[in-house]
C-alpha cells in the first residue's frame, strides 16, 4: 500500500509545483485504488512546504507538472517517486500512474469540460 | 478559427525570433514555433491551455492574464520565471497582444516569450568589443583574436575552433553566435564525446515515438531546436565514424531523418565545431573523416595557450581572485609577492581553467588577508612532469571527463577545490558501503550538508 499525490490546478495536474494550492493524495494498493481520492488544500502555494507535507504524510509518489531541479532532487533523495513535467487532467493522470503507464513529459489526451 | 486556415500560421511563427504561440479565445494553442518547443521541452502541444504549458509565474492564474487582454484589448509585457520540462528555472519576458480579424473581431493571442537567462551576457558583450567579462586577454594573440570574432560572426560558414583543454573554445564560439545575425535564435551546445554513439544520434538528430526500447514519444534533436541558430559540437574529434557520415549528410543537404522516422525534417543551422585533439592526425588514422573535416574547417580560429599569453596571467590571476573572494565573501587584498612570482612563473598546462581552480582553491583554503605562498595547492612545487603538450594532444582525456582514479589527497594538476571536496565524498562513500548517514557523521557534516554537497558535485 502507499500514497501517491498530484498537486492540482482546477482538473488539471498543476502546471507548477510550486504554485498548487490543492493537491489530491490517493490510496494505491495491489495496483489499485484503495477508496476515492482526498482532496487537501494547502496553507499557501509553496515547494517546500508541499515538499515537507510529501514527506511527513510518507508519500511514494508525486505526479506534478513543471518542478524545478531543487525539489526534484530532494524529493528523490527522500525515496518519493516523482513523475514530472505531466500535461492533462488529474484523474486521466492519476488512472495512468495507477496502472503504471505515466511516463514522465507525457502529454495526456485533451478531455472536453475540464476546467483551469 | 477558419480564418486561421488561410495562412500558414505555424511557418508565420517560425519567423519571429522568440518563443512563440498563437491561442483562440478559449488559450488553447493553435500553434507554436520551434523556440517554444526548444524552451519548455514540449513538442505536441496545439489544442492544450497555452498556461499548462509555459509553466510561468507572471500571475497568469487559470489563464487570468490572457483574458484580461482578451477583454481590454490592450497588449502586455510581464517579467517572471517559468520551469520547462528539464526542471530548470528560467527568467522570462511574456508578451501578449490581442490577435483581431480584418472586420476587428477578437480572434485569440499572440503570446510571445523571451528567455532572459543570458540577455546580461549578451549586454556586456556588446559594451565591451576587445575585452569582455568572459574572455579576458590584453596580449598580442589574445588581439588577433577579438579582432577575428566579429568577422568570425559576419559570415554563415561552419568555423572549427582549435585549442588545448581550457583555453575557452566554449566561450569564443558563444561569442561568434551572439555577435552573428542568428543571435536571437538558440546556441545549443552538444558534447560529441560525452554520450554513447546510440545517444548521440538520437541527441543530434532526434528520434520518433518506437523507434527504439524506451522512445514513449518523439523528441525532437539539437539540430530540430537550433533550427536557424547556432549548433556547437564540442569534442567534434570523437564523434564516432558513422555518425560523421550522417552529420556530413546534414551540411551538405540541410535535412535529416530522425531515428526510426521516415520524413525529412529541413534545417537551417549554423555549426561551429571544436577540438583539441589533431583532426589531421586523425585522418591519417582513418578515424575521422577527411571530407568531414574540409566541411568544418571553412573558417578556423585558434585559441593560444595560456603559456603563450603570459602578458595575461596577471590580470586573469586579478580577475579570477575577485570573482571567488567575492563568491565566498572573503575580502583578500591579493597575494604576496612571492606568491604571485611563483604563479606568473608557472606554466599552467590546464590553461585557464587550471589557474581558476588554483585561485579558487586559495581563496577557500586561505585565512589570511594576502595570500601567502603556503596557501597555493602543493602540487605546483612538484616538478613538471616531463610529457608536453604534443603527448597530450595524442592522447588527452575530455574536457571535465573525471578519470576516477585519483585518491583522496593526491592532488593532481588541474584539480580544484571543489574535485577534491568531490572525491573526499565519493571516497567516504565507498567506504561506508553508500550509507549516506554514516558517510555524513564520517565527514563530520549533518545529512542534509552531504545530501547538498552530492548535488552540488552531480553524485544524485
Amino acid at each position: 500500500m502507499h500514497k501517491l499525490l498530484i498537486p492540482l490546478q482546477g482538473d488539471f495536474v498543476a502546471q507548477r509545483f510550486d504554485l498548487a494550492a490543492e493537491a489530491v493524495v490517493a490510496l494505491l494498493a495491489n495496483g489499485r485504488l484503495d477508496g476515492p481520492p482526498r482532496t487537501i488544500i494547502l496553507e499557501r502555494p509553496s515547494a517546500e512546504e508541499l515538499c515537507q507535507l510529501i514527506v511527513r504524510s510518507e508519500i511514494a509518489e508525486v505526479v506534478c507538472g513543471g518542478i524545478d531541479e531543487l525539489h526534484y532532487n530532494f524529493l528523490t533523495w527522500k525515496k518519493v517517486r516523482v513523475i514530472d513535467a505531466v500535461i492533462g487532467g488529474w484523474r486521466a493522470a492519476l488512472e495512468k500512474a495507477v496502472a503504471g503507464t505515466l511516463r514522465s513529459g507525457q502529454i495526456l489526451p485533451a478531455e472536453p469540460g475540464l476546467k483551469l | 478559427m477558419t480564418r486561421y486556415q488561410q495562412f500558414d500560421i505555424a511557418q508565420l511563427l517560425e519567423g519571429i525570433p522568440q518563443a512563440a504561440m498563437l491561442l483562440d479565445l478559449s488559450c488553447r494553442i493553435v500553434a507554436a514555433n520551434r523556440q517554444l518547443a526548444a524552451l519548455t521541452g514540449h513538442v505536441e502541444v496545439v489544442g492544450l491551455h497555452g498556461e499548462l504549458v509555459l509553466r510561468s509565474n507572471i500571475g497568469n492564474h487559470r489563464g487570468q492574464l490572457y483574458q484580461r487582454v482578451l477583454d481590454s484589448g490592450e497588449s502586455l509585457t510581464v517579467n517572471g520565471d517559468m520551469i520547462n520540462a528539464a526542471r530548470q528555472r528560467l527568467p522570462i519576458r511574456t508578451t501578449i497582444t490581442v490577435v483581431k480579424t480584418r472586420t476587428g473581431k477578437t480572434a485569440g493571442l499572440l503570446v510571445i516569450v523571451e528567455d532572459r537567462s543570458t540577455a546580461g551576457a549578451a549586454e556586456s558583450i556588446d559594451l565591451l568589443p576587445s575585452t569582455t567579462p568572459e574572455l579576458i586577454g590584453y596580449s598580442p594573440k589574445m588581439q588577433v583574436v577579438f579582432q577575428l570574432i566579429p568577422l568570425l560572426a559576419q559570415t554563415d560558414a561552419s568555423v572549427m575552433i582549435t585549442g588545448e583543454t581550457g583555453t575557452g573554445k566554449d566561450k569564443v564560439a558563444e561569442m561568434i553566435h551572439r555577435k552573428s545575425a542568428r543571435a536571437p535564435f538558440p546556441f545549443i551546445k552538444v558534447n560529441c564525446g560525452a554520450l554513447p554513439p546510440g545517444l548521440l544520434e538520437s541527441e543530434l538528430f532526434g528520434h520518433v515515438k518506437g523507434a527504439f526500447t524506451g522512445a514513449s514519444r518523439n523528441k525532437p534533436g539539437v539540430f530540430e531546436l537550433a533550427h536557424q541558430g547556432t549548433l556547437f559540437l564540442t569534442e567534434i574529434g570523437d564523434m564516432p565514424l558513422p555518425l560523421q557520415v550522417k552529420l556530413l549528410s546534414v551540411l551538405d543537404d540541410r535535412e535529416f531523418v530522425p531515428v526510426g522516422g521516415e520524413q525529412k525534417i529541413e534545417v537551417d543551422v549554423r555549426i561551429i565545431a571544436a577540438t583539441h585533439r589533431p583532426l589531421r592526425e586523425k585522418m591519417q588514422h582513418a578515424t575521422f573523416r577527411e571530407d568531414l573535416f574540409y566541411r568544418l574547417h571553412v573558417l578556423h580560429l585558434h585559441l593560444p595557450p595560456l603559456r603563450e599569453r603570459e602578458e595575461d596571467v596577471r590580470y586573469l590571476l586579478d580577475h579570477f581572485l575577485d570573482k571567488s573572494s567575492r563568491a565566498l565573501g572573503r575580502p583578500l587584498s591579493g597575494f604576496t609577492p612571492e606568491a604571485m612570482q611563483l604563479l606568473l612563473d608557472y606554466p599552467y598546462p590546464g590553461n585557464i581553467r587550471e589557474l581558476q581552480n588554483i585561485v579558487e582553491y586559495t581563496v577557500n583554503i586561505c585565512r589570511k588577508k594576502r595570500i601567502p605562498v603556503d596557501a597555493l595547492p602543493p602540487y605546483l612545487f612538484e616538478p613538471i612532469p616531463p610529457p608536453p603538450a604534443r603527448e597530450e594532444m595524442k592522447s588527452p582525456r575530455v574536457e571535465g571527463e573525471s578519470t576516477g582514479e585519483t585518491a583522496a589527497g593526491a592532488w593532481s594538476a588541474g584539480e580544484s577545490w571543489g574535485e577534491i571536496e568531490r572525491q573526499m565524498v565519493v571516497d567516504s562513500l565507498k567506504a561506508q558501503h553508500g550509507n549516506r548517514t554514516k558517510t555524513a557523521a564520517a565527514l563530520g557534516w549533518g545529512r542534509m550538508k552531504l545530501w547538498r554537497k552530492m548535488k552540488q558535485y552531480g553524485l544524485i
